[in-house]
C-alpha cells in the first residue's frame, strides 16, 4: 500500500474509532490509538520530505475514489504528492503528533478526553486532504473540514458561552472567505473547463490578458479568479478584514491553538497561494493585492500584539502578523521563501503556544501576564523552551554564521520584498521592518512579564482559588503558591520543537531558498528574484538585526529596568493606546455593520414581511373575504375542506369528458 | 422483470395496507404500516437494482387504456427513480417516528400515511397528464388530514392555510393541462415533453404551472404556509412534507416547465432568479431569529429550495444535476433534522429552543447525529449537502455572477442560523433541569437516524451512485433546453495579441515576472 494513503487515512481511522468508541473504549485506549496513528503518519512523512530535500523525491498522484462527474465538470478523490505537499506533510504530522502527546499532560484532568483526541485526529486528516488535493474541490473539502474541526475544538469547552461564541464566529467568518473561494472555483471552471490544479496551472499563462465579466463589470480574467481565491485564503489565514475570528479562537484549549491556530490550518491560505503560484504569476494586480494585504496585516496585528495582557492573545496576534509576512513574500513572487517561513514558523510558533500552555498549566489556568512574573526559576525547562521560541521568532542570528529558525526565513522575506524593486514591495519591506521591531518588543515583553521580575501571582483569581487566600490575607505576592514544572508528556514536545526552532532554519535554508531543484515544478520559482536576494545592500541585511535589538532594548527598559515607564507612555498616547488595545475596533464595527442588522432585518422580514403583509393580505385576507362574502358562498361551505377535493376531482372528470366530447 | 408490473405493486402495497389499517386496533395498524413500508422499500431497492442505466429513457412502463385518451400509464426515468427511492426510504422512518408519539386514531393515522405513500409514488411514476394531476393534488388530502387531526394546537389554521395555498395553484394548472391536451391531442407526458407548444401559448401555460409548483416548492412569497404546516404537523408529517412533498415542485419544473415550455422558461428565468434570491436571503435571515426549532428548519427549507430553483433555471447540466442532488439531500437532511427535533420533542413536549441547552452532556449520541445533520444542512463537503449546492451554484455561475453571489450568501447565513441553533440546544450549560434528565437515543431512534446518517455520508462522498441513473435523463433535458440556453454574463474574451495597446495594460510583465505587483 502506498505510504501516502496511510499517512492521510490513519488519522481518519483513529478519529472514527476514537470518536465513536469514546467512553466505551475509555480515555487511555483512545489517546493511545490516536497518538500512535499520528506518530505513524509522522514517521512515514519524513522520508518523503527528506527524499525531496535530497533531490530525488518523486511526484505522484494516487487515485482513491471517483467523486463527482457532472457534464464536463468532474473531480475525484486523489492524493497528490510533490515537494510543496511534502513540506506540508512533515509540518502537519510532526506538530500534530507532538500536540497529541502534549495533550496527554495538558488535558489530563478533562472529563472529555476521547472527544478531544478524536477531534484532533479528524483535524489532521482534513488538513492532510487539503494539502494532498490535486483539484480545487478536494482542497475545498479539506478547507471546510479543517474549519469544522477548528469550530469543534474552539468550542470544545462547550459550557462556556465565550467559547461557543468564538466557535461560531470562526466558522461564519471563514465562510465569508469560503464564499470567495467557491466563486473562484466556479470562475476557474468557467474559464478553464476544469478544476484540476495541474491542468489549470498549465493553461493559466494562455489566459493572461483576457477579460471576463463579473457582477456586471469587465475585469482581467486572471485577476478576478486569483482575487476571489485569495479571499478564501484571507479567511482561513486570518488576514486583515477577515482576521477577527483568530484572537477569539484562543478560547480553545492551548494544544489546539498551537496545532490549528498557529502551525497548520491558518497557514492553509499561504499554501493555497503557493500551490496556485503559476496562476497568481499571470496577474500582477492580484499579486499586488496579496502583497498589500500581507503587509498591512503584518503591521496591524503586530501593533495589537504589543498591548495585550492575555499571553495567548499576544501569540495569536503574533501569528496573524507572521502570516502577513508569508503573504507578502508570496505577493512579491518569493513563494519558496514564504513556504520556508511557514515551515520555520510552524516549529517556533507551536513551541511558543505549547510553552505558554505549560506556563498556564503551572499557573492554575491563569492566562493574564499581569499575574505572572518571576517564573524563570520555578519552571526552568519551560522557560528555556520559550526562550528558544522567542529567539527564533525575533530572528536572532549572525549573517553568514548561525541563526535561529526565524532569522533565515524572516530575513529572506524582507530581502525579497526589498529586492522585488516594486513600490508595493518597498511598502511591504518597511511594514515588515516595523513589524519586526514590534515583534521583538512584544515577544520580549511577554518573556519579561512572565519569567522575570517579582511574582505577582496572588492577584490572580485562579491562584487565589488554588491557595484559598486573597491579596489581603496572603503573606507575600506569591501567596504561597508553588508553580510546578509540567509532566514529561508536555516537556518532550517542547524539547523536540525547540530543536526545530533552533535548527530548522540553519539546516533547510539552502533547500528552500537556493535550490530550485527542491521545488521542482510544484511552485513558480523565480530564479531572478532569488539571486537578487543576495545582492541587497548591506544595510538591508542588517536592518532586521538592528530593529530586533531595538525592540529588545525597549522591552528590557520598560519591563525590567523601569517598570513604571510603560504606564507613563500609555498615558501620553491614551487615544492611540485605546484604539490599538481595542484591536482597532474591528469587532465593534462588524457588530454594528453586520451582526445586529442581520438580526434586526430578520425580525423585520418575519414580523412585518411574513406576518404583517404576506399572511395578512394572502391567506388571512382570503379567509376574511370568504367569511364576509356573499351568502351563496357560505351555502357551498360544508365545513370540510376535503369535500373541496372531491368537488375538484369531479370537476376534473367533467372537464375531461367535455374535452373528449368536444 | 421487464413485464412484471413492479410500479403498480409499489402503488398497491401501501394502498391495500392503508385500507386494512382502518379496521384494526392500534398495535396491529403500526405493525402493518411498518411492514408495508418496508416491503415498498424492498421493492424500491429491487427497482433501483433492475434499472438499466444507459438503457431506455422510460423503463418499467405499464399502460392500460381507460376511456378515450385517458390512460393508466406508469413508467420512470432516472430522475423519478431517485425521488421514488427517497420516498420509500423515508416512509419506514416516518412510521418509526410515529410509533410512540401517536396514540389516538392510530389506524386512521397509519392509513393516511400509507395512502400518502401511494400518492407520492404515483406522482413520480405517472406518465399520463391527468393521472399525474390526480396523484399530485390528491396528495393534499392525507397531508391535510395529518396536520388537521394529529397536529398541534393551531392545527386548524395551519391546515387551512396549507390547503388554500396549494389549491389556488392547482386550479390554474388544471386549466393549462386541459388546453395542452386539446392542443397536442395526447395526455402522454413523454410525448408532451417533446411537443413544441407555440411560444405565445407557452407564456401563460408556464405561468399556470408555475402557480402550482411555486406554492409546492415553496417559493417566496407563497411560502408562508410551510412554517405553520411544519410547526403544527406531527414529526412524521414534517419529515414527509419536507422530505418528499416539497420535491414535487422541483419535479414539476423538471418534468413540465423546462421541457414543455423552454422558451417561456427562459423568458421567466429572471422572475425565478429574483424570487429565489429574495428567498435565500430573506428566509435565511428570518430563520436566524426563530425561537421555535421547527420553524427555523422550515424557513431553512425555503432557502434551500431557492437554490434548487436557481439551479434548475441555469439551463445546464451542472445546474440541473446539482438541483436534483440538493433535492435528494434536502429530503434526507431536513427529514433528519425534523426527526431530531421530534426526538427531543417526544421527551419534553416543546419546540421552544430556550427550553433546551447542554444536551451534549446527557445525550452525546444524539448530539453527534444532530451535528452531522447540521453540517449537512450547512453544506459541508463530504456530506450530501455540499455536492448539490456546489453543482447548482457552479451551474448558475455560467449564467449570472450576480445571482451566484447572492445565492451563495446562503452558505454564510446558513452556517449562522444552524450553528446558532445547535449552540442553543446542544451546547451551553444544562440550564433546564428537565432537559438535563432526558435519556439518550434508544434503539428505535438509532434505527431511524443511523440509516439517514449513512445515506447523507454516502451521497457526500460517492454521489456517483445517485448521479449515474439521472445522467442520461438530465443530458436529454439539457439537449431539449439547449436552444434557449442563455449566454451568461461572464463573456470570456481572450487577449488579442494583435492589438498591442490594450493587451499590454494588464500583461506587461512578461519579461520580468519577479516584478509582479507593480500595479
Amino acid at each position: 500500500m502506498d505510504d501516502i494513503l496511510l499517512i492521510v487515512f490513519l488519522p481518519l481511522l483513529a478519529a472514527i474509532i476514537g470518536g465513536l468508541g469514546n467512553r466505551a473504549l475509555g480515555n487511555f485506549v483512545v489517546k493511545l490509538i490516536t497518538t500512535v496513528a499520528l506518530f505513524a503518519s509522522c514517521a512515514l512523512s519524513w522520508p518523503i520530505f527528506l527524499e525531496f530535500v535530497a533531490g530525488n523525491g518523486t511526484t505522484e498522484v494516487v487515485p482513491v475514489l471517483k467523486w463527482v462527474e457532472s457534464g464536463t465538470l468532474s473531480f475525484d478523490w486523489a492524493l497528490s504528492v510533490d515537494a510543496l505537499t511534502a513540506v506540508m506533510l512533515v509540518v502537519i504530522t510532526t506538530v500534530s503528533a507532538f500536540v497529541h502527546l502534549y495533550s496527554w499532560g495538558y488535558m489530563e484532568e478533562d472529563p472529555d478526553q476521547p472527544r478531544f483526541f478524536a477531534y484532533l485526529s479528524l483535524f489532521t486528516f482534513a488538513m492532510l486532504m487539503l494539502v494532498t488535493a490535486d483539484n480545487l474541490v478536494q482542497m475545498f473539502f479539506g478547507w471546510e473540514g479543517v474549519g469544522l474541526a477548528s469550530y469543534l475544538l474552539i468550542g470544545f469547552w462547550f459550557k462556556k458561552p465565550s467559547a461557543n461564541a468564538a466557535a461560531i464566529k470562526a466558522f461564519v467568518v471563514n465562510r465569508v472567505g469560503d464564499l470567495g473561494f467557491m466563486l473562484g472555483i466556479f470562475g476557474t471552471f468557467l474559464v478553464f473547463g476544469t478544476v484540476s490544479i495541474p491542468e489549470i496551472l498549465a493553461a493559466a499563462p494562455a489566459m493572461a490578458g483576457s477579460t471576463i465579466g463579473f457582477l456586471g463589470y469587465r475585469f482581467d480574467t486572471m485577476t478576478v479568479l486569483c482575487v476571489l481565491l485569495f479571499i478564501g485564503a484571507m479567511g482561513k489565514s486570518a488576514q486583515l478584514g477577515l482576521h477577527t475570528w483568530l484572537p477569539d479562537a484562543m478560547e480553545g484549549p492551548t494544544p489546539v491553538s498551537a496545532l490549528i491556530h498557529a502551525a497548520t490550518m491558518v497557514t492553509a491560505g499561504v499554501f493555497m497561494v503557493c500551490r496556485l503560484s503559476p496562476m497568481f504569476e499571470t496577474s500582477p494586480t492580484a499579486l499586488g493585492f496579496v502583497t498589500f494585504i500581507g503587509a498591512a496585516t503584518c503591521f496591524f496585528a503586530a501593533t495589537i500584539g504589543t498591548c495585550q495582557w492575555d499571553i495567548k492573545r499576544v501569540i495569536a496576534y503574533s501569528t496573524c502578523s507572521q502570516l502577513g509576512y508569508m503573504f507578502f513574500a508570496a505577493g512579491v513572487g518569493a513563494y519558496g521563501v514564504a513556504m520556508f517561513h511557514l515551515f520555520t514558523h510552524a516549529f517556533f510558533k507551536a513551541l511558543l503556544f505549547l510553552g505558554a500552555g505549560s506556563v498556564i498549566h503551572s499557573m492554575h489556568h491563569e492566562q493574564d501576564m499581569r499575574y505572572f512574573g518571576g517564573l524563570r526559576k520555578k519552571i526552568p525547562l519551560t522557560f528555556w523552551a520559550m526562550m528558544a521560541g522567542t529567539l527564533a521568532i525575533t530572528g536572532l542570528g549572525i549573517v553568514g554564521a548561525f541563526g535561529f529558525a526565524g532569522f533565515y526565513s524572516k530575513d529572506a522575506i524582507l530581502e525579497a520584498a526589498f529586492a522585488s524593486g516594486t513600490e508595493l514591495g518597498g511598502l511591504a519591506f518597511w511594514a515588515g521592518i516595523t513589524a519586526a521591531l514590534l515583534t521583538s518588543f512584544y515577544s520580549w515583553r511577554l518573556m519579561f512579564l512572565t519569567f522575570w521580575g517579582k511574582p505577582r501571582w496572588i492577584e490572580s483569581e485562579h491562584v487565589q482559588h488554588s491557595v484559598h487566600k486573597t491579596p489581603e490575607t496572603a503573606e507575600d505576592s506569591t501567596g504561597g503558591y508553588q508553580p510546578h514544572e509540567s509532566p514529561w508528556t508536555i516537556l518532550v514536545p517542547l524539547g523536540v520543537l525547540s530543536v526545530g526552532a533552533i535548527f530548522a532554519g540553519y539546516v533547510f535554508h539552502h533547500a528552500y531558498i537556493e535550490d530550485a531543484a527542491f521545488w521542482g515544478s510544484s511552485i513558480a520559482y523565480n530564479e531572478h528574484l532569488m539571486h537578487a536576494l543576495h545582492e541587497v545592500p548591506t544595510w538591508v541585511k542588517w536592518a532586521p538585526f538592528a530593529v530586533m535589538i531595538t525592540g529588545f532594548a525597549i522591552a528590557w527598559y520598560g519591563y525590567i529596568r523601569n517598570t513604571a515607564f510603560p504606564a507613563r507612555v500609555v498615558e501620553q498616547i491614551e487615544v492611540v493606546h485605546r484604539f490599538v488595545f481595542n484591536k482597532w475596533y474591528f469587532d465593534e464595527l462588524y457588530d454594528f455593520l453586520f451582526v445586529r442588522p442581520a438580526f434586526w432585518v430578520g425580525r423585520l422580514f418575519w414580523r412585518a414581511g411574513d406576518i404583517g403583509i404576506i399572511d395578512r393580505f394572502g391567506p388571512n385576507g382570503a379567509a376574511w373575504a370568504v367569511a364576509h362574502g356573499a351568502g351563496y358562498a357560505q351555502k357551498l361551505q360544508y365545513g370540510y375542506l376535503y369535500s373541496y377535493a372531491l368537488v375538484m376531482l369531479l370537476g376534473l372528470v367533467g372537464a375531461v369528458s367535455w374535452i373528449i366530447a368536444g | 422483470m421487464a413485464d412484471f408490473p413492479i410500479l403498480s405493486l409499489m402503488l398497491a402495497v401501501p394502498l391495500v395496507a392503508a385500507l386494512i389499517c382502518l379496521f384494526v386496533e392500534a398495535k396491529g395498524a403500526r405493525t402493518i404500516a411498518l411492514a408495508a413500508t418496508l416491503v415498498d422499500f424492498a421493492l424500491g431497492v429491487l427497482l433501483w437494482a433492475n434499472y438499466d442505466i444507459g438503457g431506455a429513457q422510460w423503463q418499467f412502463t405499464e399502460r392500460v387504456e381507460l376511456f378515450a385518451g385517458f390512460s393508466y400509464a406508469l413508467g420512470i426515468d432516472g430522475i423519478a427513480l431517485m425521488l421514488i427511492m427517497l420516498s420509500v426510504f423515508l416512509m419506514p422512518i416516518c412510521i418509526g417516528a410515529s410509533w410512540k408519539s401517536v396514540d389516538n386514531r392510530v389506524g386512521e393515522y397509519m392509513g393516511s400515511f400509507l395512502l400518502m405513500e401511494t400518492l407520492m409514488i404515483g406522482v413520480f411514476t405517472a406518465q399520463d397528464l391527468f393521472l399525474f394531476y390526480i396523484f399530485f393534488e390528491a396528495g393534499l388530502i392525507p397531508m391535510y388530514l395529518i396536520i388537521g387531526i394529529w397536529g398541534g394546537a393551531e392545527r386548524i389554521y395551519a391546515s387551512y392555510k396549507f390547503f388554500l395555498y396549494t389549491l389556488l395553484g392547482s386550479v390554474l394548472m388544471l386549466i393549462a393541462m386541459l388546453w395542452m391536451v386539446n392542443e397536442a391531442g395526447t395526455t402522454t407526458i413523454p410525448v408532451l415533453m417533446a411537443y413544441d407548444f407555440p411560444p405565445g401559448a407557452q407564456t401563460w401555460l408556464w405561468l399556470a404551472f408555475f402557480a402550482s409548483f411555486a406554492v409546492k416548492m415553496p417559493m417566496w412569497p407563497v411560502h408562508t404556509w410551510l412554517p405553520d404546516a411544519h410547526v403544527q404537523a406531527p414529526t412524521a408529517g414534517s419529515i414527509i412534507l419536507a422530505g418528499v412533498l416539497l420535491k414535487m415542485g422541483g419535479y414539476g419544473f423538471i418534468r413540465f416547465s423546462l421541457p414543455m415550455f423552454p422558451e417561456a422558461s427562459l423568458e421567466f428565468a429572471w422572475l425565478i432568479f429574483v424570487l429565489a434570491m429574495v428567498a435565500v436571503v430573506y428566509t435565511s435571515l428570518v430563520a436566524l431569529v426563530q425561537h421555535d426549532m421547527k420553524k427555523l428548519i422550515a424557513y431553512s427549507s425555503v432557502a434551500h429550495m431557492g437554490i434548487v430553483t436557481i439551479g434548475l433555471f441555469a439551463f445546464n447540466v451542472q445546474g440541473i444535476e446539482g438541483s436534483m442532488l440538493v433535492m435528494l439531500s434536502h429530503g434526507l437532511v431536513s427529514g433528519a433534522l425534523f426527526l431530531s427535533v421530534g426526538v427531543i420533542y417526544d421527551r419534553l413536549h416543546t419546540r421552544e429552543i430556550d427550553r433546551y441547552g447542554g444536551l451534549s452532556i446527557n445525550m452525546p449520541k444524539y448530539s453527534l447525529f444532530f451535528m452531522l445533520f447540521t453540517m449537512a444542512s450547512v453544506g459541508l463537503p463530504g456530506t450530501s449537502g455540499f455536492v448539490g449546492e456546489f453543482l447548482s451554484l457552479a451551474g448558475i455561475y455560467q449564467v449570472s455572477t450576480w445571482v451566484t453571489l447572492v445565492a451563495a450568501t446562503g452558505i454564510i447565513l446558513g452556517a449562522a442560523y444552524m450553528l446558532y441553533l445547535y449552540r442553543r440546544v446542544i451546547f451551553g450549560e444544562q440550564k433546564n433541569e428537565d432537559a438535563a434528565k432526558m435519556p439518550d437515543l434508544d434503539l428505535r431512534e438509532w434505527l431511524m437516524m443511523g440509516p439517514i446518517a449513512l445515506a447523507v455520508l454516502w451521497m457526500g462522498v460517492y454521489p456517483e451512485s445517485f448521479l449515474a441513473p439521472m445522467r442520461a435523463d438530465i443530458a436529454a433535458l439539457d439537449a431539449r433546453v439547449a436552444r434557449v440556453k442563455p449566454e451568461g454574463d461572464s463573456l470570456l474574451k481572450l487577449a488579442e495579441p494583435a492589438i498591442e495597446g490594450e493587451a499590454t495594460e494588464s500583461d506587461d510583465h512578461g519579461e520580468e515576472p519577479a516584478h509582479g505587483g507593480a500595479h
